[in-house]
């Protein structure tokens, strides 16, 4: 019996997952320097790394506009459409595991429905900082978050073990209450002005980054997949079904309660800081599961590495492709992730299964 | 390791389904669970591989109560081939083999050497070792039984517990897959609907109906016309098999029970 088979390499259609994650990390690099040398001002790449290792070492800054520019807006921004694109892949892979569909939606649950009205009435009711995308409008979403997760929480128990058509079925009544509601925020707003603002954060957008805004998805995202690196074989075995998680001396109910709060906290966190960024926490797990197979302990990491690289890449497109405005980074990703998601379809039913 | 299962009482969806229920499954025997659909023979097993919790009485492995024991703890004596299918997560076969390694690994712990020939060797017992690359649910009814049995193989328990293991299967794959039980020489728990592969391939068996056991013995003491009008409410004559002298029940597919032969049955 030739020893090859068992070894790690897929002998199927996969690849290998080490050197595969090395080249994206090594692209995940380039896309982030390309993303703070691109824009209005064209800054070479050099100099923004000049920038960024000054800053790093406390040297003194060199005077002048690029240091600001780099320092203070495009590094920021680019930090969190990785941490963004990082925690969307993750959190996409685990609902994707908690619900035993990989075709679910990280806002299956019906927590960026939550957050999304959070920061609709922080904007339209001024009871935030009001029609800035600052901390306010982030408190008011993740607040909006955690309410909806006590409520899906509430009706999901009901029905014991978190059972996944119980939460889909959840989340999805209360996202669609909780929605309506946001409608009806956006119709009341005052001006044109709140309209758009509304509309825009809604869409998704990584407008309202600096520092002190990258703090908490600087926290939440290594933290999050810290917890699912460690619970990778659980999840495995969730992928086959209830019985057979048990059988192999896991506890269900138990892991489905916490991977629920987890990604229902993680959920919150990142519509929290960018709205609702759609098709990437649907896609990217997917792809991943094309490129290396389902075992959520390379599937992890990798979904986080094509998150971050995905939603970099997304958003320097959305800043420099127009002249006079930006694109909110979620309607580019609907436009590449709905043919995507078509494209995958196909191939899975043209493969006869 | 044995199982003892005593005065063993569950609810399923609100429903005392197992009301009662003793049985023993001894040392390095085949001990077969039979009865009609809805006798609880399901829910009996899955409370013997902790899916589902008793409301009354209790699971004993070799004497220990299975609550006592923490879950990957007891998934290390006890292995599980549920009804289950699973759902299309690219996993190939290999992958999911290796996942009856999951109660012995703790938190970030990678595949060690002793990990990969124990998933070699059971891929290899289940006659699945040249499709180990192979997407599992590309493969047919009978190949991913194989698969589950092995998985079950990798988790090296004292006890296999099987719910109607050959459902499904055209007949000469419910035959390789039984023969493969009985070739595993492991104390083995299973339910089976078809009543002659149960007698056939159990050394013991115990009739359910209604959520208790209703009789036990071996198969030839436990099979008789009475039981199965009784219990299944079928006419059958028990006679030898031809070929390996076990039990051989000849249903007559005819006349419902308690009709008389050979009489018109009205609908």
């Amino acid at each position: 019996m030739a020893t090859a088979l068992f070894s790690r390499t897929r002998t199927v259609d996969g690849l290998r997952a080490g050197p595969l994650a090395l080249v994206l990390a090594l692209a995940l690099l380039a896309a982030l320097t390309a993303a703070v040398a691109w824009g209005s001002t064209a800054i070479a790449p050099a100099e923004v790394w000049g920038v960024v290792w000054r800053r790093l070492s406390g040297t003194a800054p060199r005077p002048g506009t690029d240091d600001l520019i780099v320092w203070q807006l495009r590094v920021p921004r680019a930090l969190l459409a990785a941490l963004v694109g990082a925690g969307l892949g993750l959190v996409g892979t685990a609902v994707q595991a908690l619900v035993r569909n990989p075709l679910a939606d990280p806002y299956l649950l019906g927590i960026s429905n939550g957050a999304s009205l959070g920061a609709v009435a922080a904007l339209v009711l001024g009871a935030g900082t009001g029609g800035v995308l600052g901390l306010g409008l982030s408190g008011a979403a993740f607040a909006g978050a955690l309410g909806t997760f006590a409520l899906v929480w509430a009706v999901a128990r009901r029905g014991g073990g978190f059972a996944p058509l119980r939460l889909v079925l959840a989340g999805v009544a209360i996202g669609q209450f909780l929605s309506g509601f946001t409608s009806y925020l956006v119709l009341r707003a005052g001006d044109e002005q709140q309209t758009h603002s509304v509309l825009f954060w809604l869409m998704g957008s990584l407008g309202g980054a600096d520092w002190e805004l990258l703090a908490l998805p600087a926290l939440a995202v290594p933290g999050a997949w810290l917890w699912l690196q460690a619970r990778a074989r659980g999840l495995n075995a969730l992928l086959m079904g209830d019985e057979t998680a048990a059988g192999l001396g896991v506890d269900v109910t138990r892991l489905r309660r916490e991977l629920f709060t987890v990604t229902s906290v993680l959920t919150g966190v990142l519509v929290a800081v960018s709205g609702a960024i759609a098709f990437v926490g649907l896609m990217v797990p997917h792809v991943c599961r094309l490129l290396v197979g389902g075992d959520h302990r390379r599937l992890l990491p990798l979904s986080a590495l094509c998150g971050a690289l995905l939603l970099v890449v997304v958003d320097t497109v959305c800043r420099t492709a127009m002249d006079t405005h930006e694109l909110p980074v979620g309607v580019v990703t609907s436009l590449l992730g709905a043919p995507a998601l078509l494209y995958l379809l196909d191939r899975r039913l043209g493969s006869g299964r | 390791m044995r199982i003892h299962v005593e005065d063993l009482h569950v609810a399923y969806a609100g429903r005392t389904v197992v009301a009662g229920a003793q049985l023993v499954a001894a040392e390095g025997e085949i001990t077969g669970l039979v009865g009609p659909n809805g006798s609880g023979k399901s829910t009996l097993l899955r409370t013997v591989y902790r899916h589902l919790r008793p409301t009354a009485g209790r699971v004993l492995l070799a004497g220990t109560d299975l609550r006592e024991l923490a879950p990957a703890r007891a998934a290390r004596h006890i292995a599980a081939l549920p009804q289950e299918r699973g759902s299309d997560f690219e996993l190939t076969v290999r992958e999911v083999v290796a996942m009856g390694r999951t109660p012995y690994k703790r938190a970030f712990a990678g595949e060690d050497a002793g990990d990969r020939e124990t998933v070699a060797r059971a891929l290899a017992d289940a006659g699945m070792a040249d499709q180990a690359g192979r997407r599992f649910t590309a493969l047919s009814g009978g190949e991913r039984q194989r698969v589950l049995l092995a998985r079950a193989f990798a988790q090296q328990p004292d006890v296999l517990v099987l719910d109607e293991p050959t459902n499904h299967l055209d007949v000469r794959h419910q035959v390789e897959l039984l023969a493969l039980l009985r070739a595993a020489r492991r104390t083995a728990l299973v339910a089976l609907h078809d009543l002659n592969a149960a007698a056939s391939v159990c050394d013991r068996l115990h009739v359910l109906c209604a959520g208790t056991v209703v009789a036990s013995g071996t198969p030839r003491e436990v099979l008789t016309p009475a039981l199965l009008a009784e219990v299944f409410g079928v006419r059958a004559a028990v006679v030898d098999h031809p070929l390996t002298g076990d039990p051989l029940i000849a249903f007559d597919h005819r006349t419902p029970a308690g009709a008389e032969p050979g009489a018109e049955v009205r609908a």
